[in-house]
């Protein structure tokens, strides 16, 4: 994951979120990428793919959790360029989130001045305010917070829309402030709407001159390919939640992939697609585990090096060699090379070598005399052994053998 | 035979009653291996004579006859409970032929069928107590609301919206093979995205056995409220006997 924060341009009037997304924290960096606020509206979309195995946790609702939490404390440390949060909460209700910031550290009492939740979870058919109206149900509305804002149609997005800005503009404080928006999750207003309108809804928010960001959560196992697609192309960036494993179809019964479902209740990993304004794309890859804190994000190779030291076998015997072991080893001369006489080191490789012709050259006199003197070299000596032997026959000379 | 086995379902749901809301459920089973038991089992749990909890059940398949039998001999009286208001009764294969007549449109029966949930929660809460609101099960219901998935989802998103404001637990069986042939089983993955425990009852990899009846595996996301703690899943074999039914690891049964 390095220099992903360096990669980043953000604009300059915004230093402190700059200094942070330059900063290269491990942990973090996908993410940081997601909380930053850039000048022209900038979408994010987090999707979880979750195809064979369905025997595991939705991390995408994590990871959304979390992406908001982060950028709701750059909020309240005026850390970024949006003033508050516009949360649309289609699957979770308002009084989720309250928890939600309040096991974060938020201060909730705070956080009327920098988030609106548009409750479209309690009620999004209006069924509830049609049974209480005819007096059919009692009001047992309690512990619902006063913030959140209930809508009561979800199947109408214009005035969905119409409500989010007006939400927005009562966070800003000047006129031209700016303010994020979360919706959670767009697979519920999927199944109320059609996609085009979703797609138009979204493409007006993020064309919407004080919306400084806008994020999205989706469960892309549910819908086509043609609307995951469509929503891909408004995005700028798409993060996208994986197990790490995926069980083998061939495994029919879960006893046999237990291990491989418990690791992947541990974790996952994130995929971030990260589209630039000129063009170029960027893909990023972090794995994630779940811990007591929250999400912890580690970047892949790190988790790779200690699977693959896991696997190195255990053995009785040593397999690792000591300082003193390695400086030994170095010091040893292999056969090949001199053994410390002085000369330059030869090896053979079937040519003569430049001073070896030379040397020859010298030598030819004392040579000559020589080849006079062993004339009979290369002559083949025979002595036959006995009569019976015949010379050169064809015969085996195992024949006698009984094999 | 008195001798006390460890409950491995009840392990796995992490024991007793959960504080501060309850959880979703859904319990997903097969032709082969019926999932029944697991609901007979949050039944008589949230029943018992220790707890004072209320439970809603919403009938489409079996007629109350059916469960009174069944749970009569796992020691549970439910005429008595229902007497006792502890237990709301819904059978909807009657209601259902009703609403049929009238003429309505599939979101007016369900409409009218979350008023009667809505209502029946609002009675148990009288005195303030755990309620388990309990539907057997949602393939039926899907057949009465003529197969139209998006509007059961509307009425189950109202059931899990009760839930998460008066702390109702939520159990849901449904047919897993039913939803086998579709590439994308929206209502089958919606459902199991909001739960917070999948219990999946299987038949054994290896075949047929005459004392091991299946398999459960059990998945606890552990996500309840907001405070991250990793999920856990576990798998265990059963053996469903008259009066009750015997949960076992692979392997330790000779």
């Amino acid at each position: 994951m390095g220099g992903v924060g360096g990669e980043l341009r953000l604009p300059p009037q915004n230093f402190a979120a700059s200094a942070i997304a330059r900063t290269r924290i491990a942990e973090d960096s996908s993410l940081r990428l997601l909380c930053s606020d850039f000048s022209p509206p900038q979408c994010a979309r987090i999707r979880r793919l979750n195809k064979n195995g369905r025997t595991d946790i939705p991390f995408g609702s994590l990871v959304f959790n979390h992406v908001l939490s982060q950028l709701s404390s750059f909020i309240v440390a005026q850390k970024s360029q949006s003033q508050g949060i516009v949360l649309v909460a289609l699957s979770r209700g308002p009084l989720y989130y309250e928890e939600l910031f309040k096991s974060k550290g938020n201060n909730v009492a705070l956080s009327n001045k920098w988030i609106r939740v548009l409750d479209c979870c309690t009620d999004p058919l209006g069924w509830r305010s049609k049974l209480m109206e005819s007096g059919r149900i009692a009001n047992l509305t309690t512990g619902t917070s006063t913030r959140a804002n209930l809508y009561k149609n979800v199947k109408d997005l214009d005035k969905l829309l119409s409500a989010i800005i007006e939400l927005g503009k009562e966070l800003v404080v000047e006129g031209n402030g700016r303010f994020a928006v979360a919706i959670d999750s767009v697979s519920e207003m999927l199944r109320h709407a059609s996609i085009s309108s979703v797609a138009g809804l979204l493409s007006n928010l993020r064309s919407h001159s004080q919306v400084s960001c806008l994020f999205w959560l989706l469960h892309s196992d549910i819908h086509e390919t043609k609307a995951i697609a469509a929503l891909e192309y408004i995005s700028s960036m798409q993060a996208s939640a994986e197990p790490i494993t995926r069980p083998v179809n061939g495994q029919r019964g879960n006893s046999e992939k237990l291990p491989l479902l418990e690791q992947n209740l541990r974790g996952g990993k994130i995929h971030v697609r990260f589209k630039r304004r000129n063009g170029r794309v960027r893909l990023m890859s972090e794995e994630f585990c779940i811990e007591q804190s929250g999400i912890k994000f580690t970047p892949v190779s790190s988790e790779a090096e200690i699977i693959a030291q896991s696997l190195v076998p255990k053995v009785q015997f040593n397999l690792e060699l000591s300082e003193k072991e390695r400086n030994d080893r170095a010091k040893v001369v292999l056969p090949f090379e001199h053994q410390g006489n002085g000369k330059s080191i030869q090896i053979y490789d079937g040519r003569k070598s430049l001073n070896e012709d030379r040397a020859e050259m010298q030598d030819t006199s004392t040579e000559k005399v020589q080849t006079v003197e062993d004339s009979g070299r290369g002559e083949i000596i025979y002595f036959r052994d006995s009569d019976d032997e015949m010379p050169d026959s064809d015969e085996d000379p195992d024949d006698d053998l009984d094999i | 035979m008195n001798v006390q086995l460890p409950n491995l379902l009840e392990d796995a749901l992490g024991g007793g009653g959960q504080k501060g809301g309850g959880r979703v459920v859904l319990i997903e089973d097969c032709v082969e291996t019926s999932g029944a038991f697991v609901l007979h089992h949050f039944l008589k749990r949230s029943l018992s004579p220790n707890s004072s909890d209320a439970v809603v059940f919403l009938s489409f398949s079996q007629p109350f006859s059916h469960y009174d039998r069944i749970l009569r001999k796992m020691g549970c009286n439910l005429v008595v409970q229902r007497d006792n208001k502890r237990l709301l009764f819904f059978d909807m294969q009657m209601l259902d032929s009703v609403g049929r007549e009238e003429e309505k449109t599939s979101e007016d029966l369900l409409l009218a069928l979350y008023e009667k949930v809505h209502k029946a929660v609002e009675i148990c809460l009288s005195p303030p107590r755990n309620i388990t609101i309990i539907i057997d099960d949602v393939s039926l219901l899907e057949v009465a609301a003529n197969c139209l998935s998006n509007i059961v989802l509307d009425f189950l998103h109202y059931c899990y919206s009760l839930t998460a404001e008066f702390g109702c637990s939520l159990i849901t069986l449904n047919h897993e093979d039913i939803y086998s042939s579709l590439d994308k089983p929206s209502l089958l993955l919606q459902m199991e995205y909001h739960a917070d425990v999948v219990i999946k009852a299987e038949p054994l990899s290896t075949g047929l056995a005459t004392d091991v009846h299946g398999q459960l595996t059990v998945l606890d996301k552990g996500l309840g409220g907001c405070f991250i703690n990793s999920g856990k899943i576990r798998n265990f074999q059963f053996r469903i006997k008259d009066n009750q039914v015997e949960y076992f690891y692979p392997g330790s049964r000779t």
